[in-house]
């Protein structure tokens, strides 16, 4: 490990508040917990919200940043509504995710963060979703045989969706797409460009900082 | 007809509670002429609702006692009660105050034997126990009411019901003709002591107090704790009247969360403790209260009776704020649902009883009232030079225990008779 990182990780709330969507809101959080007692998913988290912010506080940059918890919030906006602070703690969690896959510490084998992968190369390629491509690339997510499984099973939704057209077989060929895919990207790739500078210019604060 | 002499070097204090009788009678036993207006229809407010007050747990009728009995010796204060404002102009040391006095329909005859309210047999919620059970139609407000003298419901006027009492009074205290009046006076300063009201418990949507019985509020609880109170003093739960031995409090009931009330009302977490004191009180070893908080905050000397509670065996202190309360149908139990910030523990627990914590926020809405006058973001009275001769008392300006809303009443009064003697210096 370089010496920079390591002085990095001691300013693990600084990097958040500098990296992280709304990280600056985490040092905010008053350790109430209806935010954890309020998520749906509460009982299958390693860690709830609550306790995150906490580590982000207490310096575990390795815990936080390789955990599974931000990866299962659904996006319902229960903590939103409940937190007595009003924290956007549902954009915290998905900065923290996007922020964790960036530093390629987000753990493996994640179904949302497959789903995530999936859905962003899928709009990138016509600028938009096509939702016959996405959900078939879902159905053989984790294999053949499961695909076909899960074909088999959803057939019934299928041709109903054809019948009352929902659903455009054709589109599985390539599909419609955006009137400027090129324009997008170019705006993408701009987006990106003033995200890689703000985050360097944040570690080369942080490093002077400390 | 009422008659009210006042001047400009009179001053007027809105709200009968503790800090505006304190305010009143600090003012008028410095030789000042006073008139305290009360909406209600007996001096006291919210302390002559509790059962006992922190620190010295001492029965409210205590402190009413001394007060009513300087009020009684004092010919400089003029006490109107149903008595409200409608309108205020003018300026420092010179305001015109229209005031709003609705009838009581008994006059000063009355020697409260309550031979009218054994006529009558309509009855209404009881507004002094906040609707845990009903009173008669002709009614004293409560025990230590001052004055002490029935009040005819004005629901009833026109009726037959209020005809027997009339007809049973034997001292011909009851005037079924008496009518709304409005009193025009002028007044040198006026001191806002209108007090504070519970946060409606119902707008905190996942606590369910609009649809879980055994979810009452510590109002509702200082009510329950009474023995002269709706249930005689024993805790019953609502749903079956079975007595609630294990019982849970929830903190910040409204306060500190931006959703409902931002500012913390410093006194729900000792007014917390104080009730524990009720359950040990009722029950002995028997008895449990949990509390479920974000941080104790017992200022300066309460600190006392928080080291005090927490060596009780029978309290448990749990650091979260609940998430939401379900009720078990076959027990009628309320659950408590959350995440225990002291090792993240996930917990539902069933409790015969909880008692919401409820906020304290301003009694009155300043902004709906056609009065020029500074409010901080709560609402409550800010103090401002631009206040002219205007100035709060009590739980008007913060949410303050007992203590320091008669010190604050008091600071008012000094700062009123202030204004009075500029009055009174110019013109003589
Ligand atoms: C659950 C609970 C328990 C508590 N227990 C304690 C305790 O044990 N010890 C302690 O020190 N403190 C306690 N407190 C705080 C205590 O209740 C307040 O400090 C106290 O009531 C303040 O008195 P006040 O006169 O300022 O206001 P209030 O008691 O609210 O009196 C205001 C008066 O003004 C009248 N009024 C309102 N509007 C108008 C109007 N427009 N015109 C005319 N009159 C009007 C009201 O009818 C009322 O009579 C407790 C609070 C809570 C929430």
């Amino acid at each position: 490990m370089s010496q920079a990182v390591e002085k990095y990780r001691n300013t693990f709330l600084r990097e958040v508040e500098a990296n992280v969507e709304e990280g600056q809101w985490v040092k905010m959080c008053m350790q109430c917990g209806v935010c954890s007692g309020s998520c749906p998913l509460g009982p299958h988290w390693e860690h709830p919200p609550q306790e995150i912010f906490m580590m982000i506080r207490a310096n575990k940059r390795e815990e936080v940043l390789t955990s599974s918890s931000m990866w299962f919030c659904t996006s319902c906006y229960n903590c939103i509504a409940r937190c007595p602070r009003e924290l956007p703690i549902t954009h915290i969690m998905h900065g923290l995710a996007h922020y964790a896959q960036r530093q390629g510490l987000a753990p493996k084998e994640l179904p949302t963060a497959k789903f995530a992968k999936r859905f962003w190369d899928n709009l990138l390629k016509k600028g938009r979703v096509n939702e016959l491509q996405l959900g078939l690339q879902l159905y053989f997510m984790n294999g053949l045989a499961e695909g076909i499984k899960t074909s088999l099973k959803m057939q019934k939704v299928g041709l109903g969706m054809l019948k009352t057209k929902r659903m455009d077989p054709m589109e599985a060929l390539g599909g419609h797409g955006c009137k400027d895919i090129k324009g997008l990207k170019a705006a993408l790739n701009k987006a990106k460009q003033i995200e890689e500078t703000k985050a360097a210019k944040a570690l080369e604060r942080l490093q002077s900082k400390s | 007809m009422t008659n009210v002499v006042a001047t400009n070097q009179t001053i007027l204090v809105v709200g009968g509670g503790i800090s505006g009788m304190t305010a009143a009678l600090e003012a008028a036993e410095c030789g000042k002429d006073v008139i305290l207006i009360e909406k209600n229809p007996s001096l006291g407010g919210r302390v002559a609702q509790l059962y006992k007050y922190f620190p010295k747990m001492c029965f409210p009728t205590c402190g009413m006692e001394i007060n009513l009995r300087r009020i009684k010796s004092n010919r400089r204060l003029r006490i109107l009660t149903l008595t409200e404002v409608t309108s205020v102009t003018g300026d420092t040391g010179n305001y015109s105050v229209t005031l709003k006095l609705s009838p009581r329909y008994v006059n000063e005859n009355c020697t409260a034997c309550g031979a009218c309210a054994n006529a009558v047999t309509a009855e209404f919620d009881n507004e002094y126990n906040y609707g845990l059970n009903k009173r008669k139609s002709a009614y004293l407000p409560f025990a230590m009411a001052y004055p002490q003298r029935y009040v005819i419901d004005s629901r009833i006027i026109g009726t037959e019901e209020a005809s027997k009492a009339k007809a049973a009074c034997p001292v011909n205290a009851i005037d079924l003709d008496m009518q709304v009046q409005e009193l025009k006076i002028t007044v040198g300063a006026i001191i806002w002591a209108t007090g504070w009201k519970p946060y409606d418990a119902n707008k905190i949507q996942p606590y369910g107090y609009d649809r879980i019985p055994n979810v009452i509020t510590s109002v509702e609880f200082e009510r329950m704790a009474d023995p002269l109170g709706p249930t005689g003093g024993k805790l019953l739960r609502p749903s079956d009247q079975k007595e609630a031995k294990n019982i849970a409090f929830i903190q910040c009931a409204g306060s500190r969360d931006r959703n409902y009330l931002k500012h913390c009302s410093r006194m729900c977490c000792t007014a917390t403790l104080k009730q524990t004191t009720y359950i040990r009180e009722k029950y002995g070893d028997e008895g449990k209260a949990n509390i479920y908080y974000i941080d104790i905050r017992a200022i300066d000397r309460f600190e006392d009776l928080y080291q005090k509670v927490k060596q009780d065996p029978t309290v448990t202190f749990i650091k979260s704020k609940v998430a939401s309360i379900t009720q078990d149908k076959s027990t009628g139990n309320p659950i408590l649902n959350g995440v225990n910030t002291e090792g993240y523990q996930r917990y539902s627990t069933p409790y015969d009883l909880v008692v919401l914590a409820v906020g304290m926020e301003p009694s009155v809405d300043f902004t709906q009232l056609p009065i020029n006058i500074t409010l901080n973001e709560s609402g409550f009275i800010e103090f401002d030079p631009k206040n002219g001769g205007q100035f709060a008392a009590g739980c008007a300006s913060d949410a303050l225990d007992v203590n320091r809303a008669v010190q604050h009443a008091t600071a008012s009064s000094l700062r009123a008779i202030q204004v009075i003697n500029k009055v009174a210096g110019a013109e003589a």
